[in-house]
């Protein structure tokens, strides 16, 4: 256990998830400096190289480094990902608490249609969206977007409605108050925890949607290479285990597997704030 | 009673009758009122302006949104869907085989991964905190974290390339023997399983823990029940409707991994039909597979619903 | 005589949410002699339910033995094997929980859940088990004793559900029964046939007890002895008939004290009517929205009309159901009322916050029963009680923060608590702040739902005298809403009782215990429990009445 103040503690695990995801936010910034190849550039002639000293990753199926390619994938994967995870809470989370104040028929129509977006499976949308309009970074993020942002509804506006059924939103309701103060200084305040924990999970599955697109060739487009392309790129060299194929993966469980492990040990006193 | 169940369960069909038909929208709207002309695609840039107009009108083009719409729904609900703009077939046939195949790796997996998973779940539960449950904990957030496509590169890497036990490629059809099938199969199946049960396990896990926090299990501890007893008599049928609900949503993920398992083994199914189609941009063919694939799921959200009906006693006489 | 029980020097620790490590029960020792009812009596926190639960070799989640000896028949059930533990519980001793309700297994039925006991020990086969519980059912005075364990939770009452955990209890014959606050969950008129049903059975079974309550006067019907405690330490023992009529603790009168009856009326009744501050006429409102006929579809208050002279209180007693809460709701305006209306001063109200204007909002405050629901867990105490000023009168800066500090005096809460968020204030701060939320609007007129009943006896009746100050000093009016008369009696001129949403009787609340004329109203007043060790052998009351609004 180690200590963030505020009396909070986080587990070790925790810490050192945080770290990953803090290296990958600053490699995802600062790639361009850091890169010791110009990524689209051959710089070997052997494909499919081994790790050396001077390619530490070894080099992909053109003979690129792959070590300047993964750096700059982190661009694509964090940015994007994180552009539309941001987007899809913003939008969830205010639409969600917006119904569970409001409540009534807008609730119920909203909810209906949410639903029924909610049940076509996020792959398969993505795919049809791409086959009708290709694919292009501010598509990407909006179709992740839309993906996302029933969920984040359905999430939000579940908490919502149990922080609305409190007897202080009733007390501000019978004070005269109006939508935007309930929502911003009664409900939002109480569900802060939960909405952020959730914004972590939907993280994870956007970067994993992200790089099933890419995989199949849907996501981000050459020259551009997110992880998830880096791997299809190179998946010629998955019978002899190529590097070129192995840690791309790699970079993607390394951060999404430290966002799980850190909101299963977030404090409790974050993951719970909804409760009184 | 009896009735308010029977009421309850034409409820939910109705809903996703209703859903479905919101569904079908939202697919024809996205493949047929976005920019990018099919006619154009098919007779490619060079065609003249006669040869467009008489294609368009062919392919009843021409005709306002709203009326092609309504054809197509009635297609679909006939079972005319259409022919493929690229290799000129009917969309039904070219499906048929293919769905064939993909329920088959669906049902197989299916088999496989839920009695393991529901098993290991409530395995966890019942011994919530020991080393088995910290064990199972990491092993599913760890699949859970990682995009199927690794999984899938991870089994191959493992069962082709180092232990060499079985392919790393699958075509279902010219099968000779039962062994020559399996080993067809073992690869996507291994690899869905693990996805799915992952989900599966969690859920079940958390539904179990959940139930055995109530008053009631509490009570049934302080009657002197065992910690199976408790799991198996007063925790179980109570999570019943949860747990119906979880494996209903991981099936349905079974649906996301199909599609890279099909395309990374090279599986003759639906998900890899519709891939291809996407990469030719053959419109007919994507509704009906987006189609296919949104009534899949459907049909499963359905089911868990009306077990959780089922399941709840103060619905029962 | 040897004991039964025994626990010697009881050490439990619990953590926290916040991971810090307490010690909830600290050196606590008492006995329990074979066939003696032990009461375990204190406010929440007391760690009484703690102790009781020791008794089996149990602690909640969370909690821990640190050290002491819990011995049972002679045997330490500390140290025991979870196996041997578990083969003591349900037949040696057995639990009566709180909450029945909570407590079945909704997908079971009864009958399988009161014979579980014998099925888990081997008691006995399940024939002979049926025909026992069927015994324990008529000798509970439960209904179709023969057919009613065929039913599932959801099919019975909760009076009943009650008297069948009782059965569940008494099914493996153990020596030793534990009840857990098993009334508290009750309506008063159910409470006393389920007080009867528990005192026979253990009389007739000569078992012992240890009975877990809050309520002395509850305690004072059934205990031989009483073991009162406080912070997890044992103020004081002795026989029932001592702690009532002579206790020595200064905590314990203390507790006794808060029983005693107050000066209800705070203003005396003048001849000159002056207009009222409240009226209601003929309001009839519910959920589910309008049916064809004019009346809501779940209708919840039928013709209810009331009015409220200034500077008086008029109480509203009723049991749960009978929508004394829901009629402070049409007068907030949070549930617009399907016909009738409500006045203020005179002036007639709209039925809707939207449709009233912000003065209109202002006049008329509403406090609730649970402080702990009622107040923003993350907003700290001066920005809630500042809240009001802002909103209403339009206060910002050095204004406001003085008139916070002004409420915080009024209130007697240290004006430094402004900083604090109201997780950590006690129960009776709470309300406090609870309390001066609402004053900072200025109104005339507040409504109470319930404001004590949450609350420890002697936490309540300081709440309550500071309602009766504040109202000599601000001229307020109540509108006080309880289940419970005592509180009603000690700070109402005049008792509306609501039954099933209708009014029954209104009187003065001074003459309440005498001159209640409705047939319901007698029943309710007779059946709350008075510290009195002799009330409950003592108390007669009509059978056909009791059949007729009863709902057990």
């Amino acid at each position: 256990m180690v200590r963030i103040g505020l009396g909070m503690r986080i587990s070790a695990l925790g810490l050192a998830s945080a770290v990953v995801i803090a290296f990958w936010g600053l490699v995802a910034i600062l790639a361009p400096l850091i890169v010791p190849y110009d990524p689209g550039k051959i710089v070997d002639y052997d494909y499919f190289g081994p790790m050396t000293e001077d390619f530490l990753l070894g080099t992909d199926y053109l003979g690129r480094d792959m070590l300047s390619r993964i750096l700059m994938g982190a661009r694509y994967t964090v940015g994007i990902s994180l552009a539309a995870v941001s987007l899809a809470c913003f939008l969830g989370v205010t639409l969600g608490m917006v119904a569970a104040v409001i409540g009534g028929l807008l609730d119920q129509v909203l909810s209906r249609v949410i639903d029924a977006f909610n049940s076509i499976p996020s792959k398969l949308f993505g795919l049809v969206v791409v086959a009708a309009v290709g694919s292009s970074l501010p598509v990407l993020v909006l179709t992740l977007t839309a993906i996302y942002t029933p969920g984040s509804y359905r999430f939000a506006r579940a908490l919502a409605v149990n922080i609305n059924a409190m007897d202080f939103v009733t007390v501000a309701r019978a004070r005269g108050e109006g939508l935007i103060y309930l929502i911003r200084e009664e409900i939002l305040p109480n569900i802060v925890g939960p909405v952020l924990a959730d914004f972590g999970l939907r993280f994870v599955f956007i970067v994993l949607l992200l790089s099933g697109l890419s995989f199949l060739g849907l996501g981000v487009q050459p020259p551009y290479a997110d992880w998830g392309a880096l791997v299809q790129e190179n998946i010629g060299g998955l019978p002899f285990g190529a590097p070129a194929v192995i840690f791309p993966s790699v970079a993607i469980a390394s951060l999404t597997i430290a966002v799980n492990m850190l909101i299963d040990n977030l404090p409790r006193r974050i993951r719970d704030r909804s409760a009184p | 009673m009896n009735l308010l169940i029977a009421r309850m369960i034409l409820q939910r069909m109705g809903i996703v009758l209703l859903t479905l038909l919101i569904v079908s929208f939202a697919v024809f709207a996205v493949t047929e009122l976005l920019p990018g002309d099919v006619v154009e695609i098919l007779l490619g840039q060079s065609a003249t302006p006669e040869a467009v107009a008489g294609l368009r009108a062919a392919m009843h083009l021409d005709e306002p949104a709203v009326i092609r719409f309504v054809k197509w729904l009635g297609g679909l609900a006939t079972g005319d869907l259409g022919i493929s703009y690229v290799n000129k077939l009917g969309v039904a046939e070219l499906i048929e085989g293919r769905l064939f195949n993909t329920l088959k790796l669906g049902g197989v997996t299916a088999l496989f991964a839920v009695p393991l998973a529901l098993g290991l779940g409530i395995m966890a539960a019942m011994f919530q905190g020991s080393v088995f449950d910290r064990v199972v904990s990491a092993a599913t957030v760890t699949v859970i974290s990682v995009p199927e496509f690794m999984v899938a590169t991870a089994a191959v890497l493992i069962f082709a390339v180092y232990l060499k036990w079985l392919p790393a490629l699958s075509l279902a059809g010219d099968v000779g023997s039962i062994g020559e099938l399996l080993r067809n199969f073992a690869m996507p199946v291994i690899t869905l399983t693990f996805v799915i049960s992952a989900q599966m396990i969690r859920m079940t896990r958390a539904s179990v823990i959940d139930t055995l926090n109530t008053p009631y299990c509490e009570m049934a501890l302080l009657k002197g029940a065992s910690r199976v007893r408790l799991v198996l008599v007063h925790a179980l049928p109570n999570a019943l409707g949860a747990i119906a609900n979880a494996v209903a949503l991981s099936l349905s993920y079974l649906l996301g991994g199909v599609i890279i398992v099909e395309t990374i083994f090279n599986y003759p199914g639906v998900a890899k039909l519709m891939v291809d189609a996407v990469a030719t941009r053959d419109l007919p063919l994507i509704q009906s597979c987006a189609m296919i694939f949104c009534f899949g799921f459907l049909m499963l959200i359905m089911i868990a619903d009306i077990v959780a009906i089922l399941a709840n006693p103060r619905l029962r006489g | 005589m040897t004991p039964l029980a025994s626990i010697r020097d009881l050490r439990i620790g619990a953590v926290t949410d916040a991971g810090r490590e307490v010690e909830i029960i600290r050196g606590v020792s008492l006995d329990v002699a074979p066939g003696e009812v032990v009461a375990l009596i204190g406010e929440s926190g007391s760690g009484k339910t703690t102790i009781a639960l020791s008794l089996m070799g149990y602690t909640r989640p969370g909690c821990r033995i640190e050290s002491g000896a819990v011995l049972l028949d002679g045997t330490d059930v500390v140290g025991l094997s979870p196996r041997a533990r578990a083969a003591i519980r349900g037949r040696t001793v057995a639990y009566v929980p709180q909450s029945a309700a909570a407590a079945f297994n909704p997908s079971k039925r009864l009958m399988d859940q009161v014979i579980e006991v014998a099925r888990i020990h081997r008691l006995m086969p399940p024939e002979a088990a049926r025909r026992k519980a069927v015994d324990l059912f008529r000798a509970l005075a439960l209904p179709d004793p023969d057919t009613i364990g065929d039913r599932y939770p959801h099919q019975v009452s909760g009076g009943q559900l009650q008297r069948l955990s009782a059965a569940m209890a008494l099914i493996g014959d153990p020596r030793l029964i534990i009840f857990d606050e098993p009334t508290t969950a009750l309506d008063v008129t159910t409470q006393i046939e389920v007080l009867r049903a528990f005192k026979s059975v253990i009389r007739g079974g000569a078992m012992a007890g240890v009975y877990v309550s809050h309520d002395l006067a509850v305690v004072a019907q059934i205990a031989d002895r009483i073991v009162v405690l406080k912070d997890g330490e044992v103020q004081e023992e002795g026989t029932s008939d001592q702690i009532i009529n002579a206790p020595a603790h200064p905590y314990t009168r203390e507790l006794i004290a808060a029983f005693e009856p107050r000066s209800g009326a705070v203003t005396p009744g003048s001849d000159v009517e002056p207009a009222p501050v409240l009226e209601v006429r003929d309001l009839t409102a519910g959920y589910g929205g309008i049916g064809a006929d004019g009346l809501p579809r779940v209708p919840v208050l039928r013709d209810v009309a009331l009015r409220l002279l200034p500077g008086r209180n008029l109480g509203v007693i009723g049991e749960s159901g009978s929508g004394k809460s829901t009629l402070a709701r049409c007068i907030a305006g949070l549930l617009p009322p399907a016909r009738g209306t409500i006045s203020l001063a005179g002036r007639t109200l709209a039925p809707g916050t939207h449709g009233r204007s912000k003065d209109d909002l202002r006049r008329v405050q509403i406090v609730f029963q649970l402080a702990d629901t009622a107040l923003n867990p993350n907003r700290p105490v001066g920005r809630i009680v500042g809240r009001p000023v802002t909103f209403y009168h339009g206060l910002h800066g050095a204004e406001l923060e003085a008139r916070v500090d002004a409420l915080l005096d009024m209130v007697r809460l240290p004006r430094a608590m402004k900083y604090r968020l109201p997780g950590e204030l006690s129960g009776g701060q709470k309300q406090r702040v609870n309390l001066a939320r609402a004053l900072a609007a200025e109104p005339e007129l507040i409504l109470c739902d319930e404001v004590t009943s949450a609350l420890d006896t002697v936490v309540a009746a300081a709440v309550l005298d500071l309602l009766r100050e504040l109202q000599r000093e601000l001229g307020l009016s109540y509108l006080f809403i309880s289940h419970d008369l005592s509180t009603v009696e000690a700070i109402c001129d005049d008792v509306m009782v609501m039954y099933q949403g209708e009014t029954v009787e209104r009187m003065a609340a001074a003459r309440m215990r005498v001159g209640a004329e409705h047939p319901y109203s007698r029943l309710l007043i007779s059946s709350v429990p008075r510290l009195d060790t002799g009330w409950l052998d003592g108390l007669e009351q009509d059978a056909e009445l009791v059949a007729q609004f009863a709902r057990r």
